[in-house]
């Protein structure tokens, strides 16, 4: 059964709790895994905010769901690109995010960084590189 | 191999216009709509911005849009392209991919 690959963006550009778009996104692409397609995320400007480390929503009576991106690996969804320049206009570097790994099975399971970092003008080749553009 | 980009939101609410300008390439389209529509009057404190990030696409607005909000479309800055509903349905099968800015 040979069936069209497509590649697939999600696109990250909103802060985790202040609106219900980053929790989506998240369930989309753990529902759209399931569909061996080629599936990338992006994060771009506050959607960077997504996937900082230490996050605590004890007290605001939502779901926590920063563990998940740890998960995507699983799913291999193992390609978040996220833009240079967002992270600095914001006063971040990949030392404030968290550190997302997945086992490479072509590689005898090596734990390999899915985060890549890329800068704007390389974000848009990621975006040009698309069959489905998805924006969240 | 160009992309259909639409934004729906004002650029004077939201960063989802230059955001999009940043990212568009040569040959891709920009199309505003909705609230969206308001980034493509000449003469606002962005139109400087939008012209000068805008400059390998090409910037298009949805008439209807426009209208309801009353905007003239001579407010409109040079060389943004006036589309109505059946131009956008063109705009969106004549390139190859779509892509919403929200």
């Amino acid at each position: 059964m040979s069936e069209t690959v497509k590649k697939f963006l999600y696109v990250n550009r909103k802060a985790p709790y202040g609106t219900i778009y980053a929790q989506e996104s998240l369930e989309v692409v753990l529902i759209g895994a399931a569909f061996d397609q080629d599936v990338s995320m992006a994060f771009l400007d506050d959607g960077v905010f997504q996937l900082t480390k230490g996050q605590d929503t004890k007290e605001i009576g939502l779901k926590n769901f920063s563990p998940t991106f740890r998960a995507l690996g699983d799913f291999e969804v193992t390609k978040l690109y996220v833009e240079k320049e967002s992270l600095a206009e914001r006063g971040l570097t990949l030392e404030d995010l968290q550190n997302i790994e997945y086992e490479d099975e072509d590689d005898d399971w090596a734990e390999k960084p899915s985060i890549r970092l890329v800068s704007r003008a390389e974000m848009a080749d990621v975006m040009a590189d698309q069959d489905v553009i998805l924006s969240f | 191999m160009a992309t259909l980009h639409t934004v729906n939101k004002s650029p004077f609410a939201t960063q989802s216009l230059l955001s999009c300008l940043a990212h568009a390439k040569a040959g891709d389209t920009v199309l505003m709509i909705e609230d969206g529509v308001y980034g493509a009057s000449a003469g606002t404190g962005l139109a400087e911005a939008v012209a000068g990030l805008g400059g390998g696409v090409t910037l298009a607005v949805l008439a209807p849009d426009l209208k309801a909000r009353g905007i003239d479309a001579a407010r409109l800055m040079d060389g943004v392209k006036s589309v109505d509903y059946a131009g956008f349905v063109d705009l969106a099968a004549t390139h190859d991919r779509t892509q919403s800015w929200l």
